[in-house]
């Protein structure tokens, strides 16, 4: 079965070899390593001119980039753990973000930054965070986050070939080695795919729930790979606690378009949301804001569960506890249906 | 002489320009913050003299008299910053903000030299032909990410002249208390070539700019020039904290007007001055009959 990992390989081998505007920036990116988590594998043997291997220089290296996007090449930069991402903020958010707008609409800068984000590896507080947060919400950025489902590597490619705007591209490291799931492997539930309501209309929104079950008390939102832990959760919560849930999976993170999760809260009425950053001032707290506002006092309950307010410990006990779990999310599920 | 005029009336529009927008600021014409050009024209007017039309120039806060001596409009730069939708970006990015043609600025010291180096190193790929000229000032040399960037500009032989202006003091801060060593040797330690010249005269600025732009376009490999020059206004708007007989002796001794005025007959050279005092009038004369944005600009 193929991987995550395997489906944002090939769309990359596949960019590469169909559009010479696409080159690839980043720290060891070059074969035979081929990147820490080996997602350009290859790609520097077939390609050697567009496979630029840099020095450790995260933000002189995504501004150049960026100066590559503006004048009509489409890079794509590999920021080798997604903890470094707070070495580009000043590109990201004084730069790159600004010049579309601030000039009028006259430039755009098509750049793609990947970088690996989450914990569960025992890498410690600084190579196991889950940062997109610091940068949500900053206008003209696009973040995106593939799961599980659906084509990690399509969106990949369409961030790079379609999207004029900027984009964020968060990959969990733990759905690397994920195999893609389908309905055909997901046996017991029912998958609808729909093209994000506004916004960006090529980074899918999935709906689970389970095949033949009641009326669902209760929506779970999440990304990433909080999507993959939250449908154990919810596989669970069906066969073990009889409490049906809906499950909405967004791929793409900022800007926002809620719309999936008000047409579900109108069948469930409550509302979880599930996320793998730190609790305070997340996409979570976005989430429950943009729903409060829209529903009111018409939802039942609403509440968010995401990493604790601490740095991710290293001994593997520590971290998980710090973590969310299924488990987590189960009780959650129960005290607010219940 | 054809060349010396021409020279002459870029220095003096860029002065005229930047002495009107601190002469109206208090007026309330102009909005925000400034930085104005004062005591560096040559610089510009010099290194910007040898470009060609897809060649590429990437400036900083300070970028009134790059934007001008690459050829963008008085109206356009008075009304950006006056906030006016005819302005270069049509008042969304103000002073420090702008784009026109192959023209980028913006307000974050150190920034732009990646972004710069990007752009040349696109342009080697797509085998344009362009080259691209960065400014920086001496205090972008306390930003990190410009020495990042100069080590992959060598490593991948970027087609770029570095430009630094060493006006001497950043804000209020001066050189010898903000820049250990040398200019030189921060370039030099990444194996890019320098020239460097104390001198306010646009001819000899110009003689080592051609040389250095040549070279480029032969060997498509970064070139710094390093420019010690002197700024003769504040940092922005009457935040100068020097002393005031230093300056009155810079603006004797190292005015870059005065010293190419000097080759020109004057009665050309009145002449001259006065066209360019009615186009600096008429340019800021249509800038204030301009509309501003309205809010379909958000």
């Amino acid at each position: 079965m193929t991987t995550v990992l395997e489906s944002l390989n090939t769309a990359l081998h596949h960019l590469l070899d169909s559009d010479t505007r696409v080159l690839i920036l980043g720290e060891d990116v070059l074969d035979p390593y081929g990147g820490a988590f080996k997602v350009t594998r290859g790609l520097s043997s077939k390609f050697p001119d567009r496979v630029l291997t840099t020095p450790i220089s995260e933000a002189g290296m995504v501004g150049i980039a960026a100066g590559m996007a503006m004048r009509d090449l489409r890079p794509v930069v590999e920021i080798m753990f997604g903890d470094f991402v707070t070495l580009i903020a000043d590109q990201l958010v004084n730069h790159i973000t600004k010049f579309r707008w601030m000039y009028n609409d006259q430039v755009r800068v098509p750049l793609v930054i990947r970088t690996p984000m989450g914990g569960r590896r025992g890498y410690g507080p600084t190579h196991s965070q889950t940062l997109e947060k610091i940068f949500l919400g900053i206008p003209g950025l696009h973040i995106l986050a593939p799961c599980d489902l659906g084509d990690p590597g399509q969106l990949l490619a369409d961030a790079i070939l379609v999207d004029d705007e900027p984009v964020l591209f968060i990959e969990n490291k733990l759905l690397y080695l994920a195999p893609l799931q389908d309905t055909t492997t997901l046996t017991d539930f029912s998958l609808v795919s729909s093209p994000s309501p506004a916004v960006l209309d090529y980074a899918p929104v999935y709906t689970l729930i389970i095949r033949d079950a009641p009326p669902p008390a209760i929506t779970l939102v999440a990304y990433g790979y909080m999507a993959t832990l939250a449908r154990e959760a919810a596989w669970k919560l069906a066969f073990e606690h009889e409490i049906f849930s809906e499950l909405v999976i967004f791929t793409q993170l900022a800007p926002l378009a809620p719309e999936p999760i008000f047409a579900s809260l109108q069948r469930t009425g409550r509302l979880l949301v599930i996320e793998e950053g730190t609790l305070a001032m997340g996409w979570g707290a976005e989430v429950l804001a943009r729903t409060a506002e829209a529903f009111g006092s018409n939802m039942h309950a609403a509440r968010r569960i995401a990493t604790c307010q601490l740095p991710i410990p290293a001994s593997e006990p520590l971290e998980a506890a710090v973590l969310p779990e299924p488990d987590d999310i189960i009780q959650a599920v129960k005290i607010m249906v219940i | 002489m054809q060349n010396n005029l021409s020279l002459y009336r870029h220095l003096y529009r860029i002065r005229r320009f930047e002495e009107t927008v601190l002469d109206y600021f208090p007026k309330g014409v102009f909005k925000g913050t400034t930085h104005t050009y004062l005591g560096q024209e040559a610089n510009a007017v010099a290194v910007l003299h040898w470009i060609k039309s897809n060649d590429l120039v990437v400036s900083n806060h300070r970028c009134h008299g790059h934007f001008l001596a690459y050829g963008g409009s008085l109206r356009a730069l008075f009304a950006e910053l006056m906030g006016k939708v005819t302005g270069v970006c049509a008042g969304r990015g103000g002073s420090q903000h702008l784009h026109w043609q192959n023209f980028y600025s913006n307000g974050v010291q150190g920034g732009m030299i990646p972004i710069a180096t990007g752009m040349a190193l696109a342009e080697k790929r797509k085998q344009s032909g362009a080259v691209t000229i960065a400014f920086l000032g001496d205090g972008t040399l306390g930003e990190g990410v410009v020495y990042e960037t100069l080590n992959m500009a060598a490593l991948w032989k970027a087609p770029i002249l570095y430009v630094v202006e060493n006006n001497r003091i950043a804000q209020t801060t001066p050189i010898d208390m903000a820049l250990a060593g040398t200019i030189a040797g921060r370039f030099h330690a990444f194996g890019i070539p320098t020239i460097e010249l104390d001198s306010s005269d646009v001819l000899e600025i110009l003689l080592a700019a051609g040389e250095l732009i040549a070279q480029i376009y032969q060997e498509s490999a970064p070139q710094t020039l390093i420019l010690h020059t002197y700024r003769f206004g504040p940092h922005s708007k009457g935040d100068d904290t020097r002393d005031s007989q230093e300056l009155d002796h810079m603006r004797s001794e190292r005015d870059p007007l005065k010293i190419h005025a000097s080759r020109l007959p004057s009665d050309q050279r009145n002449t001259l001055e006065c066209e360019v005092e009615t186009e600096i009038e008429q340019a800021l004369q249509q800038a204030l009959q301009d509309p501003y944005p309205t809010l379909s600009y958000l």
